[in-house]
């Protein structure tokens, strides 16, 4: 079953059965909660933001495999990063999930296994679940230390 | 156990009267598609009804004096005849519309808005898709009414002594589902209108999932507004009914404004056409019509006991079938005389989005997801369930073939 094999890649069932990042930040620096409209998923994602890099991330919340191997990586892949850079590769991981970027090993990590998942699109909305999640939890960042001083 | 005394439906036999079946598919895959209750395949004499209508008698309905133009009418009125015949109810008051969720939102517009007051209540289920939930909390939302849901058990049945007690002299509205399309739990909806009317309040019936499967008697329910939607009964998408008590009809206003749904029009004002068309604004889906007029014959052939047997024997093998895959779990009533045969499941860890995809891979169709009821899903406790469900052309093999890929696909993602 050839389709399925490109849809669901070892790498992604290894971070499904072994995530990475899991979990709740406590003292975050910020967190968010998204929802996918589609099946009712959630997910919650928490940084810890220090001198404007990522020091810590980590994604909570249930879902199925390819919404969960997806927050796997990104925890690894924008780990350290500053805010800028993990923006770019949140960019780029959404435009490779539309079909609109040849994907970027470099900038991806494992999440380049998940360029098959474009090709179903309402899978896409569960890859994107967790990494919009960060999108959102940077400008949310951005904007209480903006009116924190 | 009902028995008819009439031979079971040949499900093979009616395979090959719908075209999906027939054509196989590019990639050489099986189709067993198991998605009915989402929307239903469809008969040749439905395609070709539409077709002949528009090849043979295209006009626009009610205004033309040429014949073709009358010829239109008929047969878009053959429909509305048809429908009203099958659930036994007055043809004058059964309105057309979009779909089931049109016929709900027109009520809760054309009765609702205007008949609300601040305090009134509307008591639904927690069963309810959202089509019988949200049109309420937005009219609730403009008159100060508010909407009040009944419980459902963890078997999913509704907790009839709780709806009981939920009804009371403020209550102006019940609206419950006849069959659930997640559960398919049966709703003894005859007690449930007799309940509501002893309390002075009216009543919403959503047969969606039971007119397609099973002999529904309007009448005899005796709700004042009861609706369903083409699109699952082997007609077409684009239609769908309202059944509604004719005093009802006559003492509401207007839904939508336009054509067709006018006696008169003045500068002053207007005056409305007779019902149902009063409730009809603008050119309606006539091939639609024609179609789901179609499709009710071809049901009507097969007989409504018979569709009914088939679906009970179904949901019977379905269960049993599924009983046996490790790791499942079947959600809502067991016993098959008193469900349809849409059958929502989990299955150990594995998310319905994976189950779904991995069945689509043999050839097996069905639906992940919060099916539109989430507060049902709250009720069971989880986000999203797999569902499985069947029509007159399930066969033996589909059930087995979705056995087989469950089965496979637990080992496939190491639950
Ligand atoms: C129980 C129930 N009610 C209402 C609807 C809405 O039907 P439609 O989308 O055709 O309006 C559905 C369809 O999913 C349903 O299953």
């Amino acid at each position: 079953m050839g389709g399925l094999d490109d849809l669901y890649q070892q790498l992604i069932l290894d971070h499904y059965r072994n995530r990475r990042g899991r979990g709740r930040i406590e003292n975050a620096s910020a967190s968010v909660h998204e929802h996918n409209p589609v099946c009712g998923d959630e997910c919650f994602l928490d940084i810890l933001v220090e001198d404007n890099r990522i020091v810590e991330i980590r994604a909570d919340g249930d879902g199925c495999s390819i919404s969960q191997a997806a927050a796997s990586m990104l925890t690894e892949v924008v780990a350290d990063k500053d805010l800028n850079e993990a923006l770019e590769i949140v960019e780029h991981f959404r435009r490779m999930m539309h079909g609109d970027a040849e994907p970027d090993e470099d900038l991806l990590g494992d999440a380049i296994a998940l360029e098959g998942v474009a090709k179903y699109p309402v899978r896409v909305k569960c890859a994107l679940l967790s990494w919009l999640a960060l999108r959102d939890a940077i400008a949310s960042y951005r904007e209480t230390t903006a009116h924190g001083g | 156990m009902t028995t008819t005394g009439s031979p079971a439906l040949d499900a093979r036999a009616i395979r090959a009267e719908f075209p999906m079946f027939v054509a196989p598919r590019p990639d050489g895959r099986p189709l067993h598609y198991l998605d009915s209750a989402a929307t239903s395949q469809k008969p040749q004499v439905v395609l070709d009804a539409m077709n002949a209508y528009y090849r043979e008698t295209n006009a626009n309905v009610h205004r033309g004096v040429y014949e073709m133009a009358a010829e239109a009418t008929d047969r878009f009125e053959f429909g509305r005849t048809a429908a009203a015949r099958l659930i036994n109810h007055p043809r004058e008051a059964l309105v057309l519309t979009k779909n089931a969720t049109e016929a709900i939102n027109l009520v809760a517009w054309a009765w609702g808005a205007r008949e609300l007051r601040e305090g009134d209540e509307i008591v639904v289920t927690e069963m309810e898709h959202h089509s019988n939930i949200v049109p309420w909390q937005i009219v609730a939302s403009m008159t100060g009414a508010k909407v009040l849901f009944a419980p459902v058990t963890p078997q999913g049945e509704v907790e009839l002594d709780a709806l009981r007690a939920l009804i009371g002299p403020c209550t102006r509205m019940v609206a419950a589902v006849h069959v659930s399309n997640v559960l398919g739990t049966i709703n003894p909806v005859r007690e449930i209108v007799e309940m509501a009317h002893q309390a002075g309040a009216l009543t919403m019936i959503d047969a969606t999932q039971s007119v397609p499967h099973m002999p529904v008697d309007a009448t005899s329910i005796g709700s004042d507004f009861l609706v369903f939607t083409g699109h699952k009964m082997l007609g077409p998408t684009g239609i769908g009914a309202l059944a509604a008590s004719p005093e009802r009809l006559n003492a509401m206003e207007p839904f939508l404004g336009g054509g067709e749904m006018i006696s008169d029009v003045t500068t002053e004002g207007s005056t409305w056409a007779e019902i149902p068309w009063k409730f009809e604004a603008g050119t309606p889906p006539i091939a639609e019509a024609v179609g789901l007029g179609a499709a009710v014959e071809y049901l009507e052939a097969l007989g409504m006991d018979r569709v009914r047997e088939h679906e009970r024997a179904t949901a019977e093998l379905m269960i049993n079938a599924l009983g046996e895959v490790p790791g499942l779990t079947i959600l809502g009533p067991t016993d098959p005389d008193r469900r349809g045969a849409a059958v929502s499941f989990t299955l150990d860890a594995v998310h319905p989005h994976d189950i779904a995809q991995f069945l689509d891979s043999k050839g097996v169709c069905v639906r992940a997801g919060h099916h539109c009821a989430k507060p049902l899903m709250r009720v069971l406790g989880t986000q999203s369930t797999t569902r499985a469900s069947a029509h007159v052309y399930t066969t033996d093999e589909d059930i087995l073939a979705l056995q087989g890929a469950l089965i496979e696909c637990r080992s496939w993602f190491g639950a």
